[in-house]
């Protein structure tokens, strides 16, 4: 029905102030239970993707910290490849220092539409019982519909694939939303990574790869996901090369033991 | 530097098209495609939207939004992540246009309104626009890149429609069991149109 | 009255199915609907949301300005998605991973704009919450029946569990990779209005 210009103008006010505070109200209330639920998921991730933990395994919050103590945080200055001890672990976050001019840069043009680079990135090193066993990597690029951020762990060889996982994207489900599929993840694990020049060489390809023995730089594709499949490949090629974790990883190779 | 944004209008138009490639949009793709005018008619309005909405969306995204974004406000204000309200503001955003479409399409072009019909309001809530915005933000585009985006997005959603619209008008002729004619072969239709397209998935210029 | 509530309940089913009939809330239905999981948590936030939006515009229908109604009418929608993405993130973090862009899809599922413009806007709101429901039910079967045909001849499982075993297991089953392409979802979708509108004559359309 029609009314005057001033009921409209208050009645969309009104609507409006009401939907503000019901979305504000659920947002900001529900904000400390997503929190844990994310870093929760990200400690989760970090064990997957070392085999600390099973695929189906269900942990708490505290044996999820309980199996961390094996993980150590390090903050890697990309550009040396050195460790850097000036920044606590911790406390360092990566996504905010990627946005910041001042301990940031813009990405190299890349294939997986990385757009800014973090000078420090964290590392997780995975510790046994003979030192160090391998490194978990931060990962990330896009997909089809969004950023994939994931992490992708190595042996103590610095080339043989230990695990790799995705914590956050949106891809669709049952495509290439499979990323999270166990059955898919667990392809992984025994392939090589590194070519003879040190250039990243594993690739997620178009249908089944052979066992890792024979097939050692081939990863089976996604069906009905070429685009989040090769935005997968996309993104290990960037942070493994020389633009990003390149050098870190060199100097792993050298030094061996940490 | 042209060549940036032409490549990212031919991966919106043909490589990533909305509705063979992403699905979106789909309610008035099947409902408007019967005949070639009206599925113009709509397509157009689709590009209109969207070659102004993406923009908007990204200005409002950038300066309003993001963490951080109310800097230009005040200093205290940077804390903010007002992000969660996004789905709200580019709804509103894109709803505010259509409204706008409609007045001017009753006033101006009244046989395309009616021909429209209650599509016309569900551009509002035709998930390709909804869709381009989400994109836009994900990809962190420029206003550049975001006006680009959104006027190829909407050239190649238009295509879409108005190639089946073409197809559906020449079926007219054919002998089509009665069950299945109008929506059912209409689906079949965009079902072999989409594998046609899965032809350019992957495509990197 | 128990015929009225019958009619608008049961008739979105088969007599006026959202999805064969009234062309709404097609694009869920093809993405979504390559697993059962999803597709069932989807139905439900749908339902959820078709519900609530139709009641409360229903409860304002006298009220709205007409010049600001589709608006005022995607504001409700847009906030009760963001209340259920928020509570989904918060209590069942790891289905909301896996529905992840298409939750916030949810406000542009044209079901919900068109129920409440054809219906809520029209009708007190009772019968807005039963048409609701009604019609939320008749999106959920048809995407429950073709998230069963693709998950079951495109991957051999049935809500996660492998019941047909795969030739790459050991098993004999070699999956229809076709049917996790949305194409597939097209084509069943198609061939489930054929037999819809072989079954009722009436759906059919007149040239």
């Amino acid at each position: 029905m029609q009314r005057n210009a001033l009921y409209t103008i208050l009645f969309a006010t009104a609507v409006c102030i009401v939907c503000a505070i019901v979305v504000s109200s659920a947002a900001v209330s529900l904000k400390p239970a997503q929190d844990i639920n994310a870093a929760l998921e990200k400690q989760r991730n970090v064990l997957l993707a070392a085999g600390l933990l099973e695929a189906d395994e269900k942990v708490d919050a505290a044996e999820a910290q309980r199996r961390f103590e094996n993980i150590r945080m390090v903050v890697v200055n990309l550009e040396t490849g050195e460790e850097n001890p000036d920044i606590d672990a911790a406390s360092f976050d990566q996504v905010r220092a990627a946005k910041d001019p001042e301990t940031s840069s813009v990405a190299p043009a890349n294939r997986a539409l990385v757009q800014r680079l973090p000078d420090n990135v964290l590392v997780y090193k995975v510790l046994g019982d003979d030192g160090v066993e391998g490194v978990v990597l931060p990962v990330q690029g896009y997909g089809l519909w969004s950023t994939m951020y994931g992490f992708f762990a190595l042996e103590s060889d610095w080339d043989t694939v230990r695990g790799i996982t995705f914590y956050q994207h949106g891809e669709t489900p049952g495509l290439g939303g499979e990323i999270d599929n166990p059955k898919w993840k667990a392809r992984w694990p025994g392939r090589k990574t590194f070519s003879e020049d040190g250039e990243p060489k594993i690739r997620v390809i178009k249908g089944l790869a052979g066992p890792p023995a024979e097939d050692p730089y081939h990863v089976d594709g996604l069906s009905g996901a070429t685009l989040t499949s090769n935005g997968v490949t996309n993104l290990l090629h960037f942070w493994l090369g020389e633009e990003a974790l390149g050098p870190y990883l060199a100097k792993l190779s050298q030094g061996r033991a940490i | 530097m042209v060549e940036h944004y032409l490549n990212l209008a031919v991966k919106a138009i043909f490589v990533e098209n909305m509705a063979l490639a992403f699905f979106l949009g789909m309610c008035s793709f099947l409902a408007v495609s019967r005949k070639v005018e009206t599925a113009l008619g709509l397509g157009s309005a689709v590009i209109f939207v969207l070659g102004i909405t993406v923009p908007m969306n990204n200005l409002i995204y950038n300066y309003l939004l993001k963490e951080g974004a109310l800097a230009w406000i005040s200093p205290n204000l940077a804390q903010y992540d007002l992000s969660f309200l996004g789905f709200l503001t580019y709804i509103g955003t894109i709803a505010a246009m259509v409204q706008i479409v409609e007045m001017v399409l009753d006033r101006y072009m009244p046989k395309l309104y009616a021909a429209l019909g209650v599509f016309l309001p569900l551009i509002a809530v035709n998930c390709a626009i909804l869709g381009a915005s989400l994109f836009m933000v994900e990809r962190d585009y420029t206003l550049a890149e975001s006006t680009v985006f959104g006027i190829s997005s909407g050239i190649g959603w238009a295509l879409a429609i108005v190639a089946l619209a073409a197809i559906r008008e020449r079926l007219r002729y054919h002998d089509i069991p009665a069950a299945l004619r109008g929506l059912g072969i209409t689906f079949i239709i965009t079902g072999l149109m989409a594998i046609g397209f899965m032809a350019f998935g992957g495509i990197q210029l | 009255m128990a015929s009225k509530t019958q009619e608008a309940l049961v008739d979105p089913l088969f007599n006026e199915n959202p999805i064969a009939l009234q062309v709404l809330g097609i694009c869920s239905a093809l993405a979504v609907t390559t697993r059962m999981d999803t597709s069932l948590v989807m139905s439900i936030a749908v339902i959820c949301v078709l519900t609530l939006s139709n009641v409360f515009v229903s409860l304002l229908r006298n009220s709205i300005p007409t010049n600001i109604r589709i608006i005022v009418q995607l504001t409700i929608i847009a906030s009760l998605v963001i209340v259920t993405d928020q509570i989904l993130k918060a209590y069942l973090w790891d289905i909301s991973k896996q529905l992840s862009v298409f939750v916030g899809l949810i406000i542009t599922n044209c079901i919900i704009m068109g129920r409440a413009e054809a219906y809520a806007m029209a009708n007190p709101p009772g019968m807005s919450l039963l048409d609701g429901i009604g019609n939320g039910l008749g999106y959920a079967l048809i995407l429950m029946i073709t998230a069963f045909l693709r998950e079951f001849f495109g991957s051999g499982t049935l809500f996660g569990k492998q019941i047909l075993p795969l030739v790459s297991e050991g098993g004999w089953y070699n999956p229809n990779g076709m049917m996790l392409y949305s194409p597939a979802a097209f084509f069943i979708i198609g061939f489930l209005i054929w037999g819809l509108r072989v079954w009722k004559p009436d759906q059919v359309e007149e040239d």
